[in-house]
Order: C-alpha cells, then sequence, then structure tokens
C-alpha cells in the first residue's frame, strides 16, 4: 500500500502517562478518514505527534518530509481574535510555503485568496475585522486558510465543534473536493451518523487502536463498546510499561 | 503669536531642534515595537526591561564616565542578558513570559543595586533615570538613528512572523520555524529601542514612547499597519508638544513629553471611536439595517 503517514509502535503522552499507546497504523495516499474515540482517546495527541509537536517516546512517525505539507487545523484554535486584522490577511497566512517571510504577494494569490474566500461562503467579508465574525464564520475563514495552504495531508481536530448545521454541511463540501484532489485527510468527530455518510474510513481509538479500516466494519457495536471500556484511565500509581517494542 | 508659540523656539534654538529630531528617531523604531508588544499583552514588559537596562547603564557609567559608547554598552548587555533568559525560560518552562522575565529583571536591578552602591558613593545617575534630550550631541543622535534604521529593517524582514506568531503561535509553529527567531528578534529590538530612549528620555520614561502611542492608536484604528503609522504620528506630535511645555513653562523636558503623550492617549481613551470610553456610554443609538 502507498501510505501517506505510518504509525510504528507510536507512544505519546505527557508526564510518562501514554495518551497514545504502542499505536500501529498506515493511513492510505488519498484517504478520508475519521478519528473516532471518547474524549481522552488520545485523537488530539496523535495529531500533535503527527505535526511534530509532541515527540513520541516509542516508536516512529513517518509523514511528510516538509512540514509546510501537513496542514492542520486544532481543537481549540488559540486566535486572538481582538487582534486588529481583517479577513483577507488572515486568510492569506495560508500561503506561507509559497510566500514566505518576504515574497510579494502578487496578483496571482490575490485572487487565490479572494477564490478562497468565495469558497467559503464569506464572499464580501475579505475587509471585515476578524473580532466581528461569528463562531461559524471564524471557522469558514480557518477552512479558507486550509484551502490555501494546497497540503497532500491534512489534520482536522473536531472541525465542526459548536458549528451549525449549514455551516458543517458547507465546510464538508470542502473536505470532499480535497478527497477528490487526491489529499489525505484525517479528521476528529464525534457525530457517529456524519462519520458513516461522508468518511469511508474510521480509525478507533480509546488510547489503543481499537480498530482501523473501512467504516461500516470499524463502527460496529462491538468496537464502539469496547472503545468506551477504555476509558480515561490516568493511574497515578501505573506501573511502567514493558510491551516489546 | 502663534508662530512665537510653536515655531520660533525650534527656529531660534538648534538644541530644540536636536530633541525633536532626536524624538523623531526614538519614534520611528519605538512605536512600531510598542505596538506589537501592546497587541502580545506584553505593555508592562517595557517597564520590566527598562529596569534591566538601568544597571547595565549604571555599571558602563561607573566603569567610564559620562560615556555614550560605555553605557549603550553595559544597557545593552544586560538588557539582552535578561530578555535571552527570560525567553528561554518561557519557550522551555512551565513559566510564562510574565513572571520569567519579572524574575530575571528583578534578579538584574538587585545585582546593578549592590555594583553601584560597593563602588561609588557620588555616582550621577540622574542622566539614566532622567535623560538630556536638550543636550543630544552628533555622536548620540547618530546612535538615535542608527538604532530606528536597525529596527525598521528588522521590523520590515519580521513582519509577517511577527503578525503571525502574535495572532495564532500554533499556526506558524505548523508551518515555519521561524517563530522563535521572531520572539527573540523582537525582545532584542524592544531592548535595542529602550536603550536609544533612556538617552534622550531617561530609562523609565523611554517606555512611555513605546506604550502611550500604541495604546492610543488602538482607539482609533482596527488595522495593525496603519496602526504603526498612527502611533508615530501620535509620539512625534507628542514629543513637539511636550518639548515646546518645557521650553515655555520650564518642566523637565522627559515628564513633558510622556505628560503630552499621556494627554493624547486621555483624549483617545475618551473619544475614540473604536472601543473606547465614548463608544461603551455613549453609543451611536440608530442601529443599521444588518
Amino acid at each position: 500500500m502507498n501510505a501517506a503517514l505510518t504509525l510504528d509502535n507510536v507512544t505519546l503522552g505527557y508526564d510518562r502517562h501514554p495518551a497514545i499507546h504502542h499505536l500501529s497504523a498506515a493511513i492510505a495516499k488519498g484517504s478520508l478518514t475519521a478519528v473516532v474515540g471518547p474524549n481522552g482517546a488520545g485523537k488530539s495527541t496523535l495529531f500533535k505527534g503527527i505535526v511534530g509537536e509532541l515527540r513520541p517516546t516509542t516508536g516512529r512517525i513517518v509523514g511528510p518530509a516538509a512540514r509546510e505539507d501537513i496542514a492542520y487545523l486544532p481543537q481549540m484554535s488559540e486566535i486572538d481574535r481582538s487582534f486588529p486584522l481583517d479577513v483577507e490577511n488572515v486568510v492569506a497566512m495560508g500561503l506561507w510555503r509559497r510566500i514566505g517571510a518576504y515574497k510579494r504577494v502578487t496578483r496571482d494569490h490575490r485572487r487565490a485568496i479572494r477564490d478562497a474566500i468565495g469558497a467559503v461562503g464569506l464572499a464580501g467579508f475579505e475587509g471585515r475585522s476578524i473580532g466581528a465574525l461569528s463562531g461559524g464564520q471564524m471557522q469558514r475563514v480557518l477552512f479558507a486558510r486550509l484551502l490555501l495552504q494546497d497540503a497532500p495531508l491534512i489534520l482536522l481536530d473536531e472541525p465542526f465543534a459548536a458549528i451549525d448545521r449549514r455551516t458543517v454541511d458547507d465546510l464538508l463540501g470542502l473536505i470532499r473536493r480535497w478527497h477528490q484532489e487526491g489529499r489525505t485527510i484525517l479528521a476528529v468527530l464525534h457525530d457517529y451518523e456524519e462519520v458513516r455518510r461522508v468518511f469511508p474510513e474510521t480509525m478507533l481509538l480509546a488510547r489503543e487502536l481499537i480498530a482501523h479500516g473501512p467504516t461500516e466494519t470499524v463502527m460496529c457495536a462491538e468496537n464502539l463498546v469496547r472503545a468506551r471500556a477504555v476509558g480515561e484511565a490516568f493511574d497515578e500509581s501505573a506501573g511502567i510499561c514493558r510491551r516489546a517494542a | 503669536m502663534l508662530v512665537d508659540l510653536l515655531i520660533s523656539p525650534f527656529a531660534d534654538f538648534a538644541f530644540m531642534r536636536r530633541a525633536l529630531v532626536g524624538c523623531i528617531a526614538i519614534a520611528l523604531g519605538a512605536t512600531p515595537v510598542g505596538v506589537f508588544l501592546m497587541l502580545r499583552r506584553m505593555s508592562l514588559t517595557g517597564d520590566a526591561m527598562a529596569h534591566a537596562i538601568l544597571p547595565g547603564a549604571a555599571v558602563g557609567f561607573l566603569f567610564a564616565g559620562l560615556s555614550l559608547s560605555a553605557m549603550t554598552i553595559g544597557g545593552l548587555v544586560a538588557g539582552m542578558a535578561v530578555a535571552l533568559a527570560a525567553g528561554f525560560v518561557t519557550r522551555s518552562t512551565v513559566l510564562k513570559e510574565d513572571a520569567s522575565l519579572a524574575a530575571f529583571y528583578l534578579i538584574s536591578l538587585a545585582l546593578g543595586v549592590a555594583i553601584v552602591s560597593t563602588h561609588g558613593s557620588n555616582v550621577d545617575l540622574m542622566h539614566v533615570l532622567f535623560g538630556t534630550v536638550l543636550a543630544l550631541n552628533n555622536e548620540a543622535l547618530i546612535l538615535l538613528c542608527s538604532i530606528a534604521t536597525v529596527s525598521i529593517f528588522t521590523l520590515a524582514a519580521l513582519f509577517r512572523p511577527l503578525v503571525m506568531e502574535c495572532l495564532d503561535p500554533a499556526f506558524l509553529g505548523t508551518v515555519s520555524r521561524l517563530s522563535p527567531v521572531a520572539h527573540f528578534a523582537f525582545l532584542g529590538l524592544a531592548v535595542l529601542n529602550l536603550v536609544a530612549g533612556f538617552h534622550a528620555l531617561g530609562t523609565l520614561m523611554a517606555v512611555g514612547m513605546m506604550i502611550l502611542p500604541a495604546a492610543s492608536s488602538r482607539f482609533w484604528i482596527r488595522n495593525i499597519g496603519p496602526m504603526m503609522g498612527l502611533s508615530f504620528t501620535f509620539a512625534v506630535t507628542g514629543s513637539g508638544a511636550g518639548l515646546l511645555l518645557s521650553y515655555h513653562y520650564g518642566i523637565p523636558s522627559g515628564p513633558a513629553i510622556v505628560l503630552s503623550l499621556g494627554a493624547i492617549y486621555v483624549a483617545s481613551l475618551l473619544f475614540g471611536p473604536v472601543g473606547s470610553l465614548a463608544a461603551r456610554y455613549a453609543p451611536r443609538t440608530r442601529h443599521l439595517e444588518a
């Protein structure tokens, strides 16, 4: 299989407590995968490991060589909404791999920015200050920025938390478009119905890998019950893990 | 009449013109730095840095007398050491920026006071504390202009990463490795501009030139680029007004300049169109259709 991302016996954690425990999986190039699991299952931790924010304590993560090849939308965006900047300039940040810190923003770039803003349904909002946007509009802005990043691997951590139906549908349209363009997409989701409807592949996590494969086989009642049972154990008196690498 | 009040002092006296040029040079570098400090919620950082620079300048004075270069180098070394140590601790440990900076500037201040009090009794530190904007010589003016030039070019080179680092540090971290470069270069610029400011205005008053125009412009403009332009305009206006106040009423020039900047701030706070007290308590009552 041609893998966009390979996880080889990966353990990621905080203060020696594993949040992801000996995970091995391969994400096929061009696949559209939902990452599902209860709170505390290690979904966000896995993404932090993939983008290199967190270093694995065991195993290896093999993904794109250049960090610009990963577009990552974190769960709780740290964006300072009071910062005096307009929509156009925030979306323009997505051009980083093309313009970096110094290169000129050309007329083509301006058109790309405008197209991205239009594609997320915010045409006419270019000059609006980000402090004046609703939660859903801000999420659209972040998707427009992802669009411009033009990355082969896209990680979305709970992109639809507290977002209304219509916005979710619009943004899912974008995800489908990325899928058709052959990009590899991983998205953390909690709405099982949405997962079954849109995502062909699913990775079910509960600190350990419960199941990974076609959505209909992974999302069976038995697996979901197992995932729930693992829960959020964070045992202060846990011994040292001696599982073979 | 108006000419006598506003123009003649500058037309007739070279020291007034030199003071104004010095202030413009300081404003060019210090106001954009101040805007970033404000937007990163680091407004008090300038104050802490100024305290960190003080002992370095004092030690320079102690060993070389009233020498511009010795005091500049002393201030730079002390300020950079504190900025680097605090930046490193912030990025590598559990402490946040405010706590790590406070810890190091307090150490620096205590060290400076200890050195000065054991090595000399009649050290005249009034110059360091209050500056000598009315007695800027060529050497000092060249230093101020050089620092302004370096600041503007560095800010231009780092503008995008700095804005991204303020707005969305996590995003900058995922797309590039420039985040620490931007962070440390920015702290360095803050130190450099405070050192420039202390020659003219004194260490403590120099912070006023950074923060007051930035805070004032926040009440007028919603976009960062024009905000820097307006800050600079405010800083130059306040400097001119302060020098005139100082000339006509005999108020020390450093405090007169900062008080003028303060007046601009209070006016902006009261009447500015963006998020000011007027916008809060006397809003325009007729709302729009959509």
